[in-house]
């Protein structure tokens, strides 16, 4: 296979980048496995983050069979339970959201939506994928290295991170350190990347304020990511050094198992305020580009313009600024100054401000719109509905007053799944069913796609929701075990059962998507090319799935926004974005409709709209 | 964290100023055809590298400003003991400030296509900043003799690990550097030399200023 099967059609017109013949691949090695097309990296940026995600689902049903089942399952021991506990959360943060988000759709969506031929820099797109590649194996390594992975928790607090009586103190804390640092600057690489693309390699006519609302989300999320990842690395960086060498960054003097630690007057809280710079801003580089794609979604499939674009970008552009200064409401436990708490319940609050403005311009999107109910859809008001309840609780623990009775409870562990696991999850499914037959040029199975969704969606409610009452309770999170514990109901132990038997059907219910997916890529029934009748340029290319080069010889222009749906007296309800005024396809029947203007008469170009 | 949260806020301010400037008053609703002519691919090209290297510096300064947040609050502690500062750094600054200063004659040079001064500069710049890496490393070893550890207090940890990583950037630069040098030594691709002096210089200045900011709080507390 020495050639690859593109070269008998003419690839891609060189015309407006002569180098564009170097890129292309002409080894079976170069097309599929070291490869520079942003396609092929999105791809594989996607399974392995699906492949290191589904060890996390395995992880999280290792510990609800604890929680649900204790002194049933002698494989699970307290050592391996904190280590789950760890794993579950680090990997579905970092390993799978970050990198599904960014790397994945990212680098799939960007060029193709903003009408590029390819990233701005293919050589540092691929090596960004290796670097991915080498953090996750280290992350997959140390398991395997004795006293096993680390059991820290995702948070990784000092002194205990490293303190004797944690699982994995040795080798599990050193390469989860060490598998950050990597990611942080593989993560680099594709960041800049991301953002050069999408400020400088947009096509003609594609203005800022004509891209989709998913590119914006992207963009922003990238754009934090870069600045807060820093954060992360500088604290993996110096707990390093605490770890190997003997420093004193976070370590303060501690008597661990009877004997004096060398370390002498580090500051844990130090490790907080890093950590959180970083981690709050990571809640978001997770939900920005969901929003940013449910609002796409929910164009396309209520066949309706976005409620409010304007809007959406500068809501987006608030929550990126705003999201960091509030990263110390994850510390109101840790006995800060009244003060500084008081300043971050307020930030907190403000930044629900722009959050809910986009979930009403969504719900407002929906009113009165065409809406079809299709597998994405589904999805996508699975993911507001679900936003809102997690956004709610989110709203009670950013007060002071309130979080620090529940902040140790499962009412947080209910909260925050709802609001950045669940929901997010939820996008990434709508997103894969949607783009898929482009992705692939065939289709999944509807009846099996809405299965999973039903499934995913009851199934993660009845997981999360009686969580919160637990956390009312008191019920303390990441317990090994309870007990008799006095102050917990005697049913208390019934839910959990009720809350692992439905985690154990979601997990399973997960194998209809892999089977469906799996299936449809080699079997499904051939898709055509903008089967959602969708305005946005990925739908526009002239093969499906796109070949390398993407727009094959010349690429589109832009003359409208991506939000052309259900224009009033054009001849479809959709204009595709590189639809030029005077070709749009009008179909005035001034019989039946006098009031309204062709859309995009050149003499009214606002097609009724001013 | 104050040190953390003014760049941040400086660097959020000036992208969303920008951002909201690109769009207030635009009806992104109204079709039109695209104004302008089609830009060329080398502007574009060049134009891509250098907001590369602008994304690069704001990540790099983030880093450092972080270390530096860190630093101030870790100084607040009843262990923190100031260390000595080897009177050699004074040296070394100079050089890193020379090399600053021969990048950017390489970069007129090449602007006004003189080829030989071109050349010169871009040698002397590589080689004062490996000089400037192996003063480092110098000082290093002075504090050593001294008795001055990683370990020793936290002061010193912190001047190794920021010292450190300030000359892993300067070497990073250095790989950089040798494509561009390697480039105008096989004397192809004028205009591709140019724009690497051109981003060869402006890195070397921000690391210079990075340099001078970590000078002054490492030998003042």
């Amino acid at each position: 296979m020495a050639q690859t099967t593109h070269d008998q059609y003419p690839l891609v017109g060189p015309r407006e980048m002569e180098e564009m013949e170097l890129y292309h691949p002409k080894t079976w090695l170069g097309k599929y496995v070291f490869c520079q097309d942003a396609k092929v990296i999105a791809i594989q940026y996607s399974a392995t983050a699906i492949a290191i995600g589904v060890v996390a689902l395995v992880l999280s049903v290792v510990m609800r069979l604890q929680l649900g089942f204790p002194n049933t399952f002698s494989f699970i021991d307290p050592a391996s339970y904190l280590q789950a506990v760890t794993m579950h959360g680090m990997i579905m943060v970092i390993y799978l959201l970050t990198a599904l988000f960014l790397g994945g759709f990212g680098n799939y969506l960007i060029p193709l939506m903003v009408g590029a031929r390819d990233m701005v820099f293919p050589y540092v797109n691929m090596l960004s994928y290796w670097v991915y590649l080498v953090a996750v194996l280290l992350l997959v390594a140390s398991f395997f290295v004795p006293g096993g992975a680390t059991g820290a928790g995702w948070t990784l607090y000092p002194p205990q991170a490293v303190s004797p009586g944690t699982p994995g103190i040795d080798g599990g804390i050193i390469l989860m350190l060490l598998s950050l640092c990597v990611f942080i600057i593989g993560f680099t690489m594709g960041g800049l990347n991301y953002v050069v693309t999408v400020l400088q390699a947009r096509t003609r006519g594609m203005t800022l304020m004509r891209m989709p609302l998913t590119i914006w989300g992207i963009f922003m999320a990238t754009v934090l990511a870069l600045l807060a990842f820093p954060a992360l690395f500088v604290s993996c960086i110096m707990m390093l050094l605490d770890k190997l060498l003997g420093t004193s960054f976070f370590m303060p003097a501690a008597v661990a198992l009877g004997e004096q630690t060398g370390h002498n007057g580090g500051s844990p809280i130090l490790w907080q305020h890093l950590f959180w710079f970083f981690g709050h801003p990571e809640v978001y580089i997770v939900a920005l580009p969901a929003f940013g794609i449910v609002s796409d979604l929910v164009a396309t499939h209520a066949r309706k313009n976005i409620f409010g674009y304007r809007m959406m970008v500068w809501a987006i552009l608030a929550i990126g600024g705003l999201s960091f200064v509030v990263w110390a409401h994850h510390m109101y436990v840790s006995g800060m100054n009244p003060y500084f708490g008081f300043f971050f319940a307020t930030t907190t609050l403000i930044i629900a401000v722009p959050t809910a403005l986009k979930v009403y311009n969504w719900v407002l999107t929906l009113w009165r719109g065409n809406i079809q109910l299709s597998v994405p859809m589904l999805f996508t008001i699975g993911f507001i509905f679900t936003f809102i309840n997690g956004g709610l609780t989110g709203l009670f623990l950013g007060n002071v007053t309130v979080d620090v009775p529940l902040s140790d409870t499962y009412f947080v562990i209910g909260h925050f799944h709802m609001v950045m696991a669940v929901s997010p999850v939820l996008v990434i499914f709508g997103a894969i069913y949607h783009w898929f037959p482009k992705m692939t040029g065939r289709w999944y199975q509807t009846g099996l796609a809405k299965a999973h969704f039903w499934i995913t969606f009851i199934g993660t409610y009845a997981i999360y929701y009686p969580m919160h009452y637990l956390g009312f309770e008191g019920m303390p999170r990441r317990y090994y075990a309870y007990g008799d514990t006095a102050f917990l109901s005697d049913t208390a132990q019934d839910v959990n059962v009720a809350i692992t038997l439905a985690a154990i059907v979601v997990a399973l219910g997960q194998l209809l998507f892999f089977y469906n997916i799996i299936r449809s890529t080699f079997r499904g029934e051939p898709a055509d090319g903008n089967p959602w009748k969708a305005t946005t340029l990925e739908w526009q290319t002239p093969h499906t799935p796109p070949r390398h080069g993407n727009f094959g010889d010349e690429l589109p222009i832009v003359y409208r926004w991506a939000y052309d749906y259900g224009v009033p007296g054009a001849k479809e309800d959709f204009i595709p974005q590189n639809v030029p005024p005077d070709e749009t396809p009008v179909h005035h029947d001034p019989e039946r409709h006098p009031e309204v203007t062709p859309a995009d008469d050149p003499a009214d170009p606002e097609g009724g709209r001013s | 964290m104050t040190i953390a949260v003014v760049v941040f806020a400086l660097f959020m301010a000036s992208m969303i100023g920008w951002l909201v400037r690109q769009s207030v008053g635009v009806r992104p609703w109204v079709a039109a055809g695209p104004s302008g002519a089609a830009p060329a691919p080398e502007d574009q090209h060049r134009q891509s590298l250098r907001l590369a290297l602008v994304v690069l510096i704001a990540v790099i300064a983030s880093l450092f400003g972080l270390f530096l947040s860190a630093y101030l609050m870790r100084m607040t502690y009843a262990d923190w003991r100031p260390m000595p500062e080897p009177g050699l750094l004074w040296g070394t600054t100079g050089v890193l400030v020379l090399c600053s200063v021969a990048l950017q004659g390489a970069c007129l040079a090449a602007r006004a296509g003189r080829d030989g001064a071109l050349k010169g500069m871009l040698a002397a710049g590589g080689v004062l900043s490996v000089l400037f890496v192996g003063g480092q490393y110098a000082v290093w070893q002075q504090l050593h003799a001294q008795g001055y550890y990683l370990d020793a207090n936290p002061a010193s940890a912190f001047f190794f690990v920021l010292t450190g990583l300030h000359a892993l950037h300067v070497l990073g630069g250095l790989v950089a550097w040798g494509r561009t040098a390697l480039r105008a030594w096989a004397g192809r691709d004028p205009a591709g030399v140019r724009l690497g002096t051109e981003l060869c210089a402006v890195y070397w200045h921000f690391l210079l200023a990075v340099w001078v900011v970590l000078f002054a709080l490492l030998s003042t507390t």
